[in-house]
């Protein structure tokens, strides 16, 4: 019974991505032909095809617009309209660090939002996890281009409208309706007051939640309307929304691996991709779900309860519903929870730690896809060499600009965690805000940082994490998460795409084979595990074995 | 090539090579040779800092630990260059012999003042005259005199070849002997800038310089190195939050363990070595960049004669005409074939007399012209009483009949489609207007040659036969061989066309030649390997130069070409898959005392914390002389396809990488405690 959820969630979010990451193809790349729709495209977003040069910096330009816009919006909120509870000011560095949140797709709450945020101030950040999404896709679907040798790797804006108007709002609605069905709150009213059972007053917030949850699953961005994310009953009320919200949170992730297989033209590599991530999300999903199928570890050894570690979990949903949820939502860069993951065991804890330090199993909506890419072009390096031939991924040779940019990624994610984790643990900035002592305070601090860095949003909680330092220090990190690997696979994809298409022999290793799949696992496995084990042990591998 | 193969192999530990190399080894330490290999500059600062901290530590308990490390971080380095360094040696030890050739070298300058000076005050422009039994003292064209010259000194062939002024014989190298007559020759090259010396410079690594996929792996080796360096830095201030000190030779030990220097260590070495192992076969090549691309090579353009089938036809049949007897046409073929020195001539004698038993006359005062081939009329013969003997293409002798009011009868012409259809060579043969019959010249395809297309159709490599046959000739001598397709009647313009076509479709493309018009398909393919005997014209065109002048090797410079590759990537996979192994001996002891529940992940049992930190270093640093003779020979090559050999190298070196590092850490740390070092 315990494997209804995670089951009926995989399969299904499997079977519809495959039609989806058609629709994605067609949405977001289509064949020319079609003359009404270019007609109107080139009216709601003129322009030309850009180069990949020209394409990053559109989209760093709207980011930055977009990125400015909130910032105003949400420090003036308390004079704006929209704000029946009356709202009041926000600090500076909360105001940086949620805008920066929130247009880098990450969706880290040093806030909780029926607490601090107007209507209006809830409106723009829902308006950022649209255009953030489409961010994501429009970069992939740039990339995709590049790697298929077009010269051109189309129009930012026209992609920015596509992946929002044909993909992101129609998606978004077809979810909002059944959530708000199950009965999450959708309306412009403030908070009511309710008299309890015992006489007290109790102020309940409420809000256009439905629409808001819609597309926090679906960019993934995961950030809530309420400060307990989706464990609050009126963001995820029933079984049903659960599963729902639990799918739609990995579908356009998954869907995006078939887009991309489709724009390259290499369908069969594009399903040796998704077997490889798919094995990923099983192990996760299986691991956690067995880690937490004990008794919590705060009471081990004491025979006072027995069965698994409900601590922490809506038991509406029962023990799997939430390990999953958790594995899920990190192996994505979603980050809504539906569990404290401060209160998993601690080898549970280490599967989102895990999923946000590779951070590409399906990953975000378009950006995982492009982390993977980085890591495929690292094994299809080990491999060209392998078999005695230069290194070539997708009939271009990877040479050492490439590898540059390649090694350049991959090397940013680590120090995006490491370095700012080292200095927050050695000095007051971390250690004064750390609720637990010992191995579970470290990885505190360390699932923090990387959650910032694999822009997931996801929070360890436990943790003081609403002053100057940490707003400043992890909104820094995830800017630099993420345009840097969005930028940067850019600029190598583009280089690759300007070379000559080498001829496929016998003497080429093949991308689509169970070979290269297992290679590409090891690779990701090994670069991942060397990185980040160290870490791990001194955190919840010391907290789990220490009693 | 095989024998040359086995005895640089054996010499692999040759005191005379390794002893030098020990010291050399030494000098390499300089910080600012380190700066090439970034990996293990990181290896020898670190070692530079444990050295510091142990004179820190002089009289503490730990001294003995920290000297421990410290030792072993050197002999890492140490072990590292000493690869690079004993490479170097074997290359050397190779142009030596080269070298031999040309020493003490005088030379008889006829430019300019006319004296008796060594070869090495020759300049570029300077005239010698070289007599029977001198050395040639520089390379140069020979601008007067004919003369036979013994060039087994680079090329291994103890046959004279001859060496004229004017024309695709004229060059001459230096090092070789003349051993009958005389040559002016104008040198070239100066000395010192000679081809020899520039294949010798090439040898010996002096002018060696890193190939593209070298430098893009030396790149990827130092992000690997700056990613463990962010690792251990930030493993300090993480280990504080326990109250954990974490000793400064500990950290460095850690760190130079997970830097790969295992690869970073022989990297260098490989592709010295490969370029070697070229060497070894006769084949210089003249950058590591060609070797690199012959790996990536995946068209082979073979020209018929010399690569596939044997230098020479050879005539196997005569087919007379209608009311001609075959003794009849034998003699006049035999009589047209006298004069004729081209072995095809010589084979048409040689059949006469064994089938017909006729004896060569001698013609020489009876009057006999000989008429020699030559382009315009593609016919050969002789003119003799009277009679006018002919023999050549069917075109040919059929306008030549043409004028002279005969016919060529129709049993003749179905003959002559017979022959080329059958992959031979048909040669008509007239008398006058009178035609007498073909003669079927064989082309004798090599030994064992289509097992290596086989081959090479496995590693995914085509192979294109270049012949000036005509299309049906050509259809049956490909089908015969084996080869994947043919370019017939190829001439110089068609030949680069067929290179550029095939680049276009994203091949890259290798290629043999030697004569002039070779040059721009030489220069134009990617790989290019001119033959020694070839006009300087065609060896400065091509990329490699072969000293036997066997068009086959073509095919052993792409499996060099390939190792070399493979044999980075297979030890580059095993020094990460080593850092598994590493980490279990090595966090559990740097943490247990602040975290005693870690213990648990020592999974190798390791005595202590010393003793498991100084055994992952040993282990780190033993691996690199333990892999040298791998890095020196290149891992075993077989000509099988890209998924089958990815499999086995990821299996030996992938899965073995994981695993030996257990292995070998256990026995060190048993053999420390066995000692009571540790």
């Amino acid at each position: 019974m315990s494997m209804v959820v995670p089951g009926a969630v995989l399969i299904l979010a499997v079977g519809l991505s495959w039609p989806l990451g058609w629709y994605l193809r067609w949405a977001l790349d289509p064949p020319p032909g079609c003359a009404w729709r270019e007609r109107w495209e080139q009216r709601l977003a003129p322009g030309d095809e850009e180069t990949w040069p020209r394409y990053g910096l559109a989209l760093l330009v709207f980011n930055a617009v977009m990125l400015g816009a909130v910032v105003v919006l949400l420090a003036c909120q308390q004079w704006l309209p929209l704000n029946p509870d009356g709202k009041g000011p926000l600090t500076a560095s909360l105001v940086f660090h949620t805008a920066v949140s929130f247009v880098t797709n990450t969706n880290l709450q040093h806030y909780s939002g029926e607490v601090m945020l107007s209507y209006l101030s809830q409106l723009a950040l829902q308006w950022l996890q649209f255009v953030s999404a489409a961010t994501g896709l429009a970069a992939l679907t740039a990339i995709a281009r590049a790697l298929a040798g077009r010269q051109t790797v189309g129009c930012f804006r026209r992609d920015l409208l596509r992946a929002t108007v044909l993909v992101l709002l129609p998606l978004a609605l077809l979810l909002a309706a059944p959530l708000a069905w199950q009965g999450v709150p959708m309306t412009w009213q403030g908070a009511v007051e309710a008299r309890t059972l015992e006489g007290v007053t109790q102020t309940i917030a409420r809000g256009p939640v439905a629409a808001f949850v819609a597309i926090k699953q679906l960019g993934p961005n995961g950030g809530g309307f309420f400060g307990p994310n989706s464990c609050h009953p009126f963001e995820n009320p029933t079984w049903l929304s659960n599963v729902l919200s639990c799918l739609a949170i990995v579908l356009l992730a998954m869907a995006s691996t078939w887009m991309f297989g489709r724009i390259t033209g290499r369908p069969r590599h594009a399903t040796a991709l998704f077997a490889v991530m798919l094995a990923f999300m099983l192990a996760k999903v299986g691991v956690a779900t067995a880690t937490e199928a004990p008794p919590t570890r705060a009471l081990a050894g004491l025979n006072a309860t027995v069965g698994p570690n409900l601590e922490g979990k809506e038991l509406r949903f029962g023990a799997a519903a939430g390990p999953t949820w958790a594995a899920v939502t990190t192996a994505t860069s979603n980050g809504s929870v539906n569990c404290m993951h401060d209160s998993l065991n601690p080898l549970t804890g280490l599967v989102p730690l895990t999923g946000m330090w590779l951070n590409m199993v399906f990953g975000g909506v378009g950006v995982g896809m492009i982390n993977l890419v980085v890591y495929i072009v690292t094994a299809a390096f080990l491999a060209g060499m392998m078999v005695g031939r230069t290194p070539e991924y997708l009939g271009r040779k990877v040479e050492t600009r490439e590898m540059q940019l390649a090694i350049g990624v991959l090397l940013l994610h680590p120090a995006l965690i490491l370095l700012p984790a080292a200095l927050f643990c050695a000095t007051p900035l971390g250690r004064a805000t750390v609720a637990n002592p010992g191995s579970h305070g470290l990885t505190e601090i360390v699932y923090e940082f990387t959650s910032a860095a694999a822009n997931n949003g996801s929070g360890f909680e436990g943790l003081g994490d609403n002053t100057l330092p940490w707003n400043v220090a992890t909104g820094l990190v995830m800017l630099l998460a993420r345009y840097l690997p969005i930028l940067l696979p850019l600029a190598m994809a583009g280089s690759l795409g300007q070379k000559r298409l080498v001829a496929e022999t016998a003497g080429t290793f093949r991308t689509d084979t169970l070979t290269f799949g297992l290679l590409l696992a090891a690779t990701i496995l090994i670069i991942g595990a060397l990185l980040f084990l160290p870490v791990a042990v001194l955190g919840p591998v010391a907290e789990h074995l220490a009693r | 090539m095989e024998t040359t193969w086995q005895r640089s192999s054996a010499a692999l530990w040759d005191p005379a090579v390794l002893r030098p190399a020990c010291w050399q080894a030494v000098l390499m330490l300089h910080p600012r040779r380190m700066l090439r290999n970034p990996v293990m500059l990181i290896a020898e600062l670190g070692a530079v800092v444990t050295t510091l901290a142990t004179v820190q530590a002089t009289g503490a308990p730990d001294c003995g630990y920290y000297a421990g490390v410290s030792l072993w971080l050197w002999l890492t380095v140490w072990f590292a260059n000493l690869s690079e360094a004993v490479a170097e040696a074997r290359g050397a030890a190779q142009a030596a012999a080269l070298r031999a050739a040309r020493t003490d070298v005088m030379a008889r300058r006829v430019t300019g003042e006319p004296a008796l000076v060594s070869a090495s005050t020759l300049l570029k422009g300077d005239r010698v005259r070289v007599e029977s039994g001198e050395i040639i003292a520089a390379d140069g064209t020979v601008v007067e005199g004919v003369a036979s010259v013994d060039e087994s000194a680079i090329t291994g062939e103890s046959a004279p070849v001859i060496r004229e002024a004017g024309g695709d014989r004229s060059a001459v190298t230096g090092g070789t002997r003349v051993t009958s007559d005389w040559l002016v020759v104008e040198v070239t090259a100066a000395r010192g800038e000679s081809f020899l010396d520039r294949m010798i410079a090439m040898v010996e690594g002096a002018q060696r310089q890193k190939t593209p996929n070298e430098v893009a792996l030396t790149l990827v080796l130092a992000g690997f190195t700056l990613a463990f360096l962010l690792v251990c830095v930030t493993l300090r201030p993480l280990a504080g939050w326990f109250g954990a000190g974490l000793a400064v030779p500990t950290l460095v030990a850690l760190l130079v363990c997970l830097i790969p220097t295992t690869i970073g260590g022989l990297l260098a070495a490989i592709g010295i070595a490969g370029i070697a192992r070229l060497s070894a076969r006769n084949v210089i090549a003249r950058s590591g960049r060609a070797v690199e691309a012959a790996g990536d090579v995946d068209v082979l353009l073979l020209d018929k004669t010399g690569t596939i089938t044997l230098g020479n036809r050879q005539a196997s049949e005569f087919i007379a005409a209608p009311g001609v007897t075959e003794l009849e046409l034998a003699t006049a073929a035999q009589l047209s074939s006298l004069a004729d020195e081209t072995a095809e001539g010589r084979s048409i004698v040689v059949l006469a007399k064994e089938r017909y038993g006729l004896r060569a006359p001698d013609l020489g005062p009876s009057g006999a012209t000989f008429i020699e081939f030559s382009a315009r009329t593609r016919m050969s013969g002789v003119d003799l009483a009277g009679r006018s003997i002919r023999k050549g293409a069917l075109d040919a002798v059929e306008a030549e009949l043409g004028e002279l009011g005969g016919q060529l009868p129709d049993a003749l012409r179905e003959a002559v489609d017979r022959v080329a259809r059958s992959g031979g060579t048909p040669l008509v043969v007239a008398d006058g207007a009178r035609a007498l019959g073909v003669i079927h010249l064989k082309d004798i395809v090599k030994g064992g040659i289509r097992e290596r297309f086989t081959e090479l159709r496995r590693m995914g490599i085509k192979t294109v036969m270049i012949t000036g046959d005509n299309p049906k000739t050509a259809a049956a001598i490909a089908a015969e061989a084996g080869v994947d397709d043919f370019l017939a009647e190829a001439t110089p313009e068609a030949k680069l066309a067929l290179i550029r076509e095939y680049q276009a479709a994203g091949h890259l493309v290798a290629m043999t030649g030697d004569g002039t018009n070779d040059a721009p398909a030489l220069a134009q393919a990617d790989v290019a390997v001119a033959m020694i005997s070839g006009t300087q014209a065609a060896k400065e065109a091509g990329n490699m130069v072969d000293l036997d002048s066997n068009p086959t090797k073509l095919i052993d410079v792409v499996s060099v070409g390939k190792q070399m590759l493979m044999t980075r990537g297979a030890l580059t996979t095993f020094s990460i898959a080593n850092d598994v192994a590493k980490y279990f001996a090595i966090i559990p002891a740097v943490f247990v005392a602040a975290l005693p529940q870690l213990q648990a992940l020592n999974i190798m049992r390791l005595a202590t914390p010393q003793s498991a930190i100084l055994s992952a270093v040993i282990f780190n640093a033993l691996v690199i002389p333990a892999l040298i003779p791998v890095a020196l020979r290149g891992v075993a090559y077989r000509p099988v396809g890209a998924a089958e050999l990815l499999r086995r190298n990821l299996l030996v070196f992938g899965l073995g990488g994981l695993a030996v590092p257990f292995i070998g850490i256990k026995a060190i740390d048993l053999l420390l405690v066995w000692a009571h070092l540790a």
